[in-house]
């Protein structure tokens, strides 16, 4: 119990002394809004704006949703692809390297004028191609890495390649998969935001951060920067939770 | 020194021969070749309780895994049941125990016992119960449920025995599957098997570089030489169904010595016989 509370209480006390060192930091060296607003400000914005922030909150979180489940499902399956045939396995790495080198975010504005500017399909393409890749590597590594103690045991059994697949392969390499999940569930949130920034249509977090800026509304562009950490968290807490789920027997450490 | 012991099942029947070596070698190919074993001829009774013994790298495993055809010899044929190890192996005629316990961590204690169940396509409650039966065999049947992680070293190791013995097979397996333990564990878990062995009447095939384990568990020691392993000397060990006194009875000691002069090939000085081997 008092573990469990030190857990949830000691980032909640740093959290709130950070807020609270920010706000006299600013307020006792008067730095301008423009340069750092004070917590207080931004705060006020968020509640401001609750209404517009949940709405784009839920833009944007549909966009990272989609993104990164397909682009999970995909790293997963070509892993499983790659995993199985070295053929593909030596074919695909050193390409999956090599895309990975590049700003997949940069695509955004390319996607834009691929698909139409009024589509959410460009942003959610970012997110998918971005959170693949954490997932692919991942998995990979999780597939190929088996003990070799489980392979002669499943030798002995005779077992077959899809029995061996299923038994041991699988389920050993799914803390992988999840190391994976956790990355991407972050990467597809700010992916998501990011790509707004490229133009298309006016209805994310992103685009207002953006307006917000260029505006010089300051503290409300920090409001919605808040509310995209905030889904962000959201993301990566319920990865978090999804692994606890389905590997019950992982302790976390 | 090395006649055949009668085996313990010759009024069942026939006497068959679980196990065969004929001329069995093994050489590992490789930048410079390593010849691990060569001319291994050796027959195993049914019901035999069989350890191989030697230093290190003298191929007991690998002998082990010849058998179990998990490696294939590259000199000789090696017989399992009447047949050959491969169709012994696909089969599975055979339980298995490594020195790791190589439990699955996804798996619940009874769920890797009852793996090889599975993979036989034995139905769930017939698995469940068969493993029960299995984990209170080997003194865990309160650890059904458990995770493979909250097991200690020892327990993990009695999940694994539970899982070689799972299907009933005729013949285990076994390759220091007691070496990572502590003695008091190591000792009530040699007991356990030799009853376990005693009762089921399967044939094992052991493999330990501990001198009393051996002397303790078998009917037969066989000694091998360092590399390239050879049987240098078989010693038959009649002692009766073993108790705890067994270990302290002049006739184990006198075993000890016997194999431990085997082992240095009965070069060496008459030694003081010791309690124990490491």
């Amino acid at each position: 119990m008092t573990g469990r509370a030190a857990r949830i209480g000691i980032p909640i006390a740093v959290g709130v002394l950070f807020l609270a060192g920010w706000q006299a930091l600013v307020v006792g060296n008067d730095i301008k809004p423009y340069l750092l607003p004070k917590p207080s400000a931004i705060w006020e914005q968020v509640v401001h704006n609750r209404e517009d922030i949940l709405t784009t909150a839920r833009v944007t979180g549909t966009n990272a949703l989609v993104g990164l489940l397909a682009g999970a499902i995909l790293g997963i399956l070509v892993a499983l692809v790659a995993a199985r045939f070295r053929v593909v396995d030596s074919m695909l790495v050193p390409l999956a390297a090599a895309v990975n080198a590049m700003p997949i975010i940069a695509l955004a504005p390319i996607f834009n004028t691929m698909f139409s500017t009024t589509s959410s399909v460009p942003r959610r393409l970012v997110v998918a191609l971005v959170v693949f890749f954490p997932l692919f590597i991942n998995a990979l590594r999780g597939l190929r890495q088996v003990a070799p103690i489980h392979r002669e045991l499943m030798d002995s059994y005779a077992a077959g390649g899809w029995t061996f697949a299923r038994t041991v392969r699988i389920p050993g390499a799914l803390p992988f998969v999840f190391t994976g999940l956790r990355l991407g569930a972050a990467l597809a949130v700010i992916a998501a935001v990011v790509a707004e920034y490229f133009g298309g249509l006016q209805n994310g977090l992103g685009t207002r951060i953006t307006s917000a800026a260029s505006n010089t509304a300051y503290p409300r562009a920090w409001a919605y920067v808040a509310a995209a950490c905030a889904l962000g968290l959201l993301f990566y807490l319920v990865a978090t939770a999804l692994e606890r789920i389905a590997m019950p027997w992982h302790k976390p450490r | 020194m090395s006649a055949a012991l009668p085996s313990p099942r010759a009024g069942d029947g026939p006497v068959s021969e679980a196990v065969q070596l004929a001329g069995v070698g093994k050489t590992f190919r490789g930048r410079t070749d390593v010849t691990a074993l060569a001319d291994i001829d050796l027959a195993i009774e049914a019901g035999e309780f069989v350890t191989f013994i030697g230093p290190s790298g003298c191929g007991k495993s690998t002998l082990l895994r010849l058998i179990a055809d998990l490696i294939e010899p590259t000199a000789g044929t090696v017989t399992v049941n009447g047949k050959s190890a491969r169709q012994a192996r696909l089969d599975q005629d055979y339980g298995i125990a490594f020195q790791q316990a190589g439990l699955m961590e996804w798996r619940t204690v009874a769920r890797n016992v009852e793996l090889p169940l599975e993979l036989r396509g034995w139905d769930r409650a017939r698995r469940r119960t068969r493993a029960r039966e299995l984990l209170e065999l080997v003194g865990l049947p309160d650890f059904v449920d458990s995770w493979p992680i909250e097991l200690s070293g020892g327990m993990q190791q009695r999940v694994a025995i539970a899982r070689a013995l799972a299907t009933g097979p005729k013949l285990l397996l076994m390759d220091e599957p007691f070496g990572a333990l502590d003695e008091m564990t190591r000792e009530r878990l040699q007991a356990e098997l030799t009853r376990i062995a005693r009762e089921s009447g399967a044939t094992v095939v052991f493999v330990t570089h501990s001198i009393p384990e051996a002397v303790y568990l078998s009917d037969r020691v066989v000694v091998l030489s360092a590399r390239p392993g050879r049987v240098t000397e078989i010693v038959p060990v009649p002692l009766g169904d073993r108790t705890d006194d067994t270990r302290e009875a002049p006739e184990f000691y006198a075993k000890v010595t016997e194999v431990r002069e085997a082992l240095r090939g009965r070069t060496g000085r008459a030694t003081v016989p010791a309690a124990e081997e490491r």
